[in-house]
């Protein structure tokens, strides 16, 4: 009814201008997928380190789509990640190569049932009881894989052969080859991000914020809100599903701790760390957690006093300094970080945000 | 009568030991505005929280045009066609005017189990909110953070949710709280407004503005409808006077 009302123009919730970002995002995706003809890229080391940075970094993007962006804090999601490497190692044949599409298709479905019966439990309960009770979930399944013969108990099984991803006799990738994994990843991770972005910004995307910040007043409004989580739930577990199956191909080995809260801790640090509700807050989250776990290991060990003190056999010290330091500090996170330089140094341009 | 949108038949709410509402039957009728009055404590708030289901009854029942809603759930209630506004602002802060509105008016679509196509295309949508802004003079302020508006356009943008969802009745609970004169003003102008088209029940203080648009005025007492009629039969009434409105002499 209102021409100019309707016809203002109303700015993204990302704070970057919607060009400059998709600018942005084609270059790092450009970036990584030369990355292994270079030089820095020949070696393999290197190749299969940003292999894992990627798979842990769709296993954080699946956490922030649920605690980040719909308030539900999950402390379970390894459940979802360790469930799909297992599906992977169940279904591959003795000493033979799983079929890759039919077996990520089983251990994404596997893990969104798990994810729609653990959520139709646990979406009952909020705040602090739903942080104990996914957490809760989760390591009754990580004890059914661990006291149990059902697949290997506590040592897991191993994956001896990698699957297979012939389809309709033309083999597209060898995901022996660290560099062709490397690049599915990479893919995996792309198409991930895109198409959790796209829900973001859809009419589910906005139910889903809106439950976050005030879920009695979406209830007062008309949303029935326990589907919607419900549903956040399952596409946010299937997500961590599918990072569960990429680490299962990466090591070749699947074994209780990829069910732990050790892990589910680990993914919650890297959401925290690089800022919630924006998804690549978690893939920068990601990266920058595993990047500073290694470089705190990679420490010397210095004499103080005369006594040796070795500071990256006590990596963890300064691992949680740097989490303390980032949650003071940065309240959003170092993504928010970096988007506010960004606009500090790119958008001064740029009307003035109420 | 088909113009009655709301009915209650001796509704009942305990909080333990105390009764908050004690066989309260009211009806709102399509066109009216229904004022309920009384001191504090006298559970207005109450009513309005078991019409609206965020509470259920202890007893009675409420009908929703022909169709019993006792017991349901606020959503479904809310999905019948009624609007509420709250005592304590109960907005999305951190979203904008506009998206707040938006997120009223997109529970007309039926369902929100839409992933892919973008939240804002949805023409039908965006018209409404806007006119749900310009319907609570929130003209201008589309894309001001909610947080960051006035207590008054924030009390505006209440409103302005409410109508977003297209209700058939509005709950209003203490639409004036905190509102300087011409702010209230401007709203008791939207509501005489509001109410060609809406059902509306009106919690209300302010007696200047009650009186002003009232065509029904119930008064509450510990709970229970000492009186119920039209705002000068209520205004005369000599059990009012006592218990409310005689004493500190508001409107004597």
């Amino acid at each position: 009814m209102n021409a100019q009302l309707s016809g203002m123009e109303r700015p993204g919730r990302s704070g970057l201008a919607p060009a400059a970002s998709a600018a942005l995002l084609v270059i790092l995706v450009v970036a990584m997928a030369v990355l292994p003809l270079t030089p820095l890229g020949a070696d393999k080391f290197t190749i299969q380190l940003l292999t894992r940075i990627m798979i842990m970094a769709i296993l954080a993007m699946s956490l922030d789509l649920a605690m980040g962006v719909c308030g539900l804090v999950s402390f379970g999601h390894a459940a979802f990640f360790g469930l799909a490497g297992y599906v992977l190692a169940l279904v591959a044949p003795q000493g033979e190569a799983a079929g890759f599409w039919t077996s990520i298709a089983m251990a994404m479905a596997a893990t969104a049932v798990l994810a729609l019966v653990m959520g139709a439990l646990v979406l009952r309960t909020t705040g602090v009881y739903f942080i104990m009770v996914t957490l809760a979930l989760a390591q009754m399944l990580y004890f059914l894989f661990h006291d149990t013969k059902l697949a290997g108990g506590s040592d897991g099984i191993y994956i001896y052969v990698r699957p297979d991803a012939t389809l309709f006799g033309f083999r597209p990738f060898d995901l022996d080859n660290v560099q062709h994994l490397y690049y599915v990843v990479l893919v995996a991770l792309s198409l991930s991000y895109l198409l959790l972005r796209r829900v973001l910004s859809s009419l589910f995307g906005k139910v889903m914020s809106g439950i976050r910040i005030n879920e009695s007043r979406m209830q007062s409004l008309g949303y029935a809100t326990f589907r919607y989580k419900l549903v956040c739930f399952m596409l946010s577990g299937t997500f961590a599903g599918l990072a569960g199956y990429f680490a299962a191909v990466q090591f070749g080995v699947v074994n209780p701790d990829m069910l732990g809260w050790h892990l589910s801790g680990s993914a919650m640090m890297m959401v925290i760390l690089g800022g919630m509700g924006t998804l690549w807050g978690a893939v920068i989250g990601a990266a920058a957690m595993i990047l500073a776990e290694m470089g705190f290991q990679a420490l010397p060990a210095v004499t103080i006093n005369g006594s040796e003190f070795n500071l990256g056999k006590h990596w963890q010290l300064w691992m949680g300094s740097f989490i303390v330091l980032v949650a003071l500090y940065l309240p959003q996170g170092l993504g928010g970080a970096l988007s506010a330089l960004w606009r500090a140094l790119f958008a001064r341009k740029a009307a003035p945000r109420p | 009568m088909s113009d009655i949108v709301l009915r209650t038949d001796t509704l009942t709410r305990c909080f333990g030991g105390l009764t908050a509402v004690r066989d309260v039957s009211l009806a709102c009728r399509f066109g009216e505005i229904h004022a309920v009055i009384g001191p504090n404590g006298a559970g207005k708030s109450t009513l309005v929280n078991l019409l609206s289901g965020d509470l259920p009854p202890s007893a009675g029942r409420i009908f929703f045009g022909e169709r019993d809603i006792t017991g349901l759930a606020s959503h479904q209630v809310a999905r019948m066609g009624v609007g509420r506004s709250y005592q304590k602002t109960n907005i999305f802060l951190p979203l904008s005017t506009f998206e707040n509105c938006r997120l009223a008016a997109q529970t007309r679509l039926g369902h929100s189990m839409r992933f892919f196509r973008h939240a804002l295309s949805f023409a039908e949508i965006n018209a409404a909110a806007d006119e749900a802004m310009v319907a609570a003079g929130l003209v201008g302020r589309a894309d001001v953070i909610a947080a960051t508006l006035s207590h008054g356009e924030q009390r505006q943008l209440e409103i302005a949710m409410a109508l977003a969802t297209r209700p058939r009745l509005l709950l209003l609970d203490e639409p004036l709280a905190g509102m300087g004169g011409d702010e209230s003003a401007r709203i008791v102008e939207l509501l005489g407004g509001l109410a060609r088209d809406h059902a509306i029940l009106l919690i209300e203080h302010d007696m200047d503005a009650v009186f002003a648009v009232a065509d029904v005025l119930t008064v509450m007492v510990n709970g229970a409808v000492l009186e119920s009629g039209s705002p000068e039969s209520i205004r005369s009434s000599h059990a009012v006077q006592e218990a409310y409105l005689g004493s500190d002499g508001v409107h004597g």
